[in-house]
C-alpha cells in the first residue's frame, strides 16, 4: 500500500528501477534525505565540526582492522603475546593491520577528545541536545572500557600491570569490593581467565553497545539539529520550502568538505603508521614488548596517555589532600548557602557538605582517589545544566567562560603530563593543585556562566 | 460485545502481572550467565603452598617466589636491616599493623614469626603493583632520608623493610603476610600455618 504512494526514484539512471524496487519494500530513499541529501546543517561549520565524521571513520578502521587481527590472535596467556609477535613478524601485512589498530585506537581518542572540546566550545550540550551529549558521554566511557579491555590482549607487562591496577580499582569500593573485583577476573590474580574475557568484551559486547549508542546519538542529533560555530538556531528562520534559511543539505555539501579532513587525517594517520607507529612510547608502550610478568612490575608504569589525566587525580589524592579537598567542599557549600534562596536548598547544602566531608575523613583516601577519578568522567555529564549561560557559543561569552574553558584545557593536558610521570613530591603537588582546578571548572560553572557578560547573538549565523 | 469498553483496570493488571513475571524470570535466567565468570572450580582448586629452601639465602638478601599466583618475598634481613625498621616506627602510618592484614603470630614490630626472616606478599595494598626494592638506605628521589625498604612504581608508596606503608602514600594498609611456616630452620612453607604434621 505504502508503495503505491511513494514516487519512484529518479536520478540514479540505470539504477532507477532496482532502487525504486528497494524503496518500495525499504524505507531507503526516506533514510537518504532525512539523514543526507536533505538533513540541512548550518552553513558555518569550521574544522571542529571533521571530528564527528572523523570519529566514524576511526570506528570503521578498528573494526575492520580488528576483524582481521582476530584471524591470528590467540586469546590465552601462553599464546597472546606470541600470536602478536606471530601477527608482526610472519603474517603477511599483519604489522601494517596491526599498527593501523593500535594507531586507531591513539586516534580514536584524540578526534574524540577535540569534538568534545568543540562541544564545550560552541555549547552544543545545552537544550535542546543534551541527549546528544549524553550519549557521546556513555561512547565515551565505553571508549574507555574498549581500549582498557584492548589493552591486555598483547599479554605484555603493561598489558599486565595496567589490568591489575584498573581491576583493582573495583577492590578499593567498600562492602563489594573485594568480591566484585574477583568476579570482573574471574580468578584471584589477572591470569587467563581474565585474558578470555576482556577478549569476549573487546571484540564482541563493546563494539555491539558503541555501534548502538553511535546510531542513537546520530538519530538524536538528526531529530533536534546540529548547532553551529554561532551556537544560534537556524531553524528559526526558515525559506519558502520549510528549510533553514542558513542550513544546506548535508550531501552534498558536508560530505564533500568532510573528505578534505578526512584527506588530511589519513595522511597524519598514516605518516604514524608508516613511521612512528610507537610514537615515542606513547602510543605503544616499550615495556609492553616484554612478556606480562606477574612477579614484577615494570619500574614505572603509566596508562596509555589517554587516561593519564584521569591517572593524575587518582594519584593526587592522598590522605593529608583530603584535608585540602574538605575545605574546598566547605567553601563550596557555603557559596550555596550564600547565593540559594530557598529554605530546602541551604538544608540540603548544609547536609551534602557535612556528610561529604565526614565521608572524607572515615573512609580511606584510597576509596576517594577511585571516586574522583570515576567522577572526573561522569561530572561531563551534568554539563547542560551546569551551564547557566545567556549564549551557547564562546563566540558571545565574555571572559570569564573563556578564561574557565582555556584554563581546563590547560589544565587537562598538565595532569596528563604528569599521569605518564613517575611520582614525585613535586608532581604529586602539581597533580593535586590541577584536581582542584578540574573540580572548580564543573562546580563554579553555574556561578561564572550567569555573572559572565555575554555579547548578544547575531539573529543569523556568520562565517 | 464491540459495544463494550475494554476493561483498563483488567488490562492494567495483565499487563503489569506480565511485566513482573518476565522481569522475575529475566533476573533468574542473568544468574547463570554472572555466576558463569566467577572463579572456576579449576581457578580455585589452584594455590597449593609452596616449600622455599633458606639455606642459600644470604643475610641482606631477598628471593621473590610465585604463591596463587603473587609474587612472595622472603627477605633475609641483618641485624642492621632490624634496627632500620625500628628507626621507621614514626614514619609509618600503622606501626603496630592493627588493621593490615597478617597472621598472629606476624603482627608484632617486624611483622614476622623469626625477626631474621620476613616473608610479605609482594603486592601493594594500593591498587596491586609489585613494589620494587630499595633496600639500600640511601637518599632516593622520594624521600632524602630514606632508612631501606620498598617502593611502589604505580602510585609512589613507600613500604620500610618490615612492609609497613608510610604516612601520607595512596596505599591504606601494611603489606599482607602470607600464612608460612618453618619445616625447618633452613625450610619455608608458604601458604600454610597449620600446626603439628
Amino acid at each position: 500500500m505504502a508503495a503505491k504512494q511513494k514516487e519512484p526514484v529518479t536520478g540514479a539512471g540505470p539504477f532507477n528501477g532496482v532502487l525504486t524496487w528497494v524503496d518500495a519494500r525499504f524505507p531507503l530513499m526516506s533514510l537518504w534525505r532525512e539523514h543526507l541529501a536533505e538533513y540541512y546543517a548550518p552553513k558555518n561549520f569550521n574544522f571542529w565540526y571533521f571530528f564527528g565524521s572523523l570519529a566514524l571513520v576511526v570506528l570503521v578502521i578498528q573494526i575492520l582492522t580488528g576483524i582481521f587481527l582476530v584471524m591470528h590472535y590467540k586469546p590465552s596467556a601462553a599464546d597472546a603475546f606470541a600470536s602478536v609477535e606471530y601477527i608482526m613478524r610472519d603474517v603477511p601485512w599483519g604489522w601494517f593491520i596491526r599498527y593501523m589498530h593500535s594507531t586507531g585506537a591513539s586516534a580514536f581518542f584524540i578526534v574524540v577528545y577535540l569534538h568534545m572540546l568543540r562541544g564545550l566550545m560552541y555549547g552544543s550540550y545545552r537544550a535542546p541536545r543534551e541527549l546528544i551529549w549524553i550519549f557521546g558521554m556513555v561512547i565515551y566511557l565505553m571508549l574507555m572500557a574498549e581500549a582498557f579491555f584492548g589493552y591486555l590482549l598483547p599479554w605484555g607487562q603493561m598489558s599486565f600491570w595496567g589490568a591489575q591496577v584498573i581491576v583493582n580499582l573495583f577492590d578499593a569500593l567498600p562492602v563489594i569490593g573485594p568480591d566484585l573485583s574477583l568476579w570482573i577476573r574471574g580468578d584471584y590474580v589477572v591470569s587467563d581467565a581474565t585474558l578470555n574475557r576482556f577478549f569476549a568484551f573487546h571484540v564482541i559486547a563493546i563494539p555491539l553497545a558503541l555501534v548502538g549508542l553511535v546510531a542513537a546519538h546520530i538519530m538524536a542529533l538528526h531529530e533536534v539539529g546540529s548547532n553551529n560555530p554561532d551556537g544560534v538556531d537556524i531553524k528559526k528562520n526558515l525559506d519558502a520550502n520549510g528549510h533553514p534559511v542558513d542550513g544546506i543539505p548535508f550531501h552534498p555539501y558536508y560530505t564533500v568538505k568532510d573528505m578534505v579532513g578526512l584527506v588530511v587525517f589519513l595522511a597524519v594517520f598514516s605518516l604514524i603508521v608508516f613511521f612512528m607507529p610507537e610514537f615515542g612510547g606513547y602510543f605503544l608502550e616499550y615495556n609492553n614488548f616484554i612478556p606480562a610478568d606477574p612477579l614484577k612490575t615494570p619500574s614505572h608504569i603509566a596508562p596509555v596517555w589517554y587516561f593519564t589525566p584521569y591517572y593524575s587525580i587518582l594519584r593526587a589524592t592522598t590522605e593529608q589532600f583530603m584535608y585540602v579537598l574538605a575545605l574546598a567542599v566547605i567553601a563550596m557549600g557555603v557559596l550555596v548557602w550564600k547565593t540559594s534562596t530557598t529554605a530546602r536548598a541551604k538544608l540540603a547544602a548544609l547536609v551534602i557538605t557535612a556528610g561529604l566531608v565526614g565521608a572524607f575523613f572515615v573512609i580511606d583516601a584510597k576509596v576517594w582517589g577511585v571516586a574522583f577519578m570515576g567522577g572526573a568522567v561522569i561530572v561531563f555529564f551534568f554539563l547542560p545544566w551546569l551551564d547557566r549561560g545567556a549564549v551557547r557559543s564562546i563566540r558571545y561569552r565574555g571572559t570569564l567562560y573563556k578564561t574557565a574553558l582555556w584554563t581546563f584545557v590547560v589544565n587537562f593536558l598538565v595532569l596528563g603530563y604528569f599521569g605518564t610521570q613517575p611520582v614525585t613530591n613535586y608532581g604529586t603537588a602539581i597533580s593535586q593543585f590541577c584536581t582542584l582546578v578540574y573540580f572548580a571548572f564543573f562546580a563554579l560553572m553555574p556561578w561564572y556562566t550567569r555573572m559572565d557578560k555575554t555579547k548578544p547573538e547575531p539573529a543569523r549565523v556568520t562565517m | 460485545m464491540s459495544e463494550q469498553r475494554p476493561d483498563e483496570a483488567k488490562r492494567r493488571f495483565l499487563v503489569t502481572a506480565t511485566g513482573v513475571a518476565g522481569g522475575v524470570a529475566a533476573g533468574a535466567v542473568a544468574v547463570p550467565f554472572v555466576s558463569s565468570m566467577l572463579p572456576s572450580e579449576r581457578a580455585k582448586a589452584a594455590g597449593a603452598p609452596v616449600e622455599v629452601d633458606l639455606s642459600t639465602l644470604e643475610p641482606g638478601q631477598k628471593i621473590t617466589v610465585e604463591w596463587r599466583g603473587k609474587p612472595v618475598w622472603v627477605v633475609r634481613r641483618t641485624p642492621e636491616m632490624l634496627e632500620r625498621v625500628k628507626a621507621a616506627d614514626d614514619l609509618v602510618a600503622d606501626p603496630g599493623s592493627k588493621r593490615s592484614l597478617q597472621p598472629q603470630y606476624a603482627q608484632n614490630e617486624f611483622r614476622s614469626a623469626k625477626p631474621e626472616y620476613l616473608v610479605l606478599v609482594g603486592i601493594c595494598t594500593h591498587l596491586g603493583c609489585s613494589p620494587v626494592d630499595r633496600l639500600a638506605a640511601q637518599s632516593e628521589s622520594f624521600a632524602a632520608d630514606w632508612k631501606g625498604g620498598f617502593y611502589c612504581p604505580c602510585h609512589g608508596s613507600l613500604f620500610d623493610l618490615a612492609g609497613r606503608v608510610y604516612k601520607n602514600k595512596p596505599a591504606p594498609d601494611n603489606l599482607v603476610v602470607p600464612p608460612y611456616k618453618f619445616l625447618s630452620d633452613t625450610k619455608l612453607l608458604i601458604g600454610d600455618d597449620s600446626k603439628g604434621a
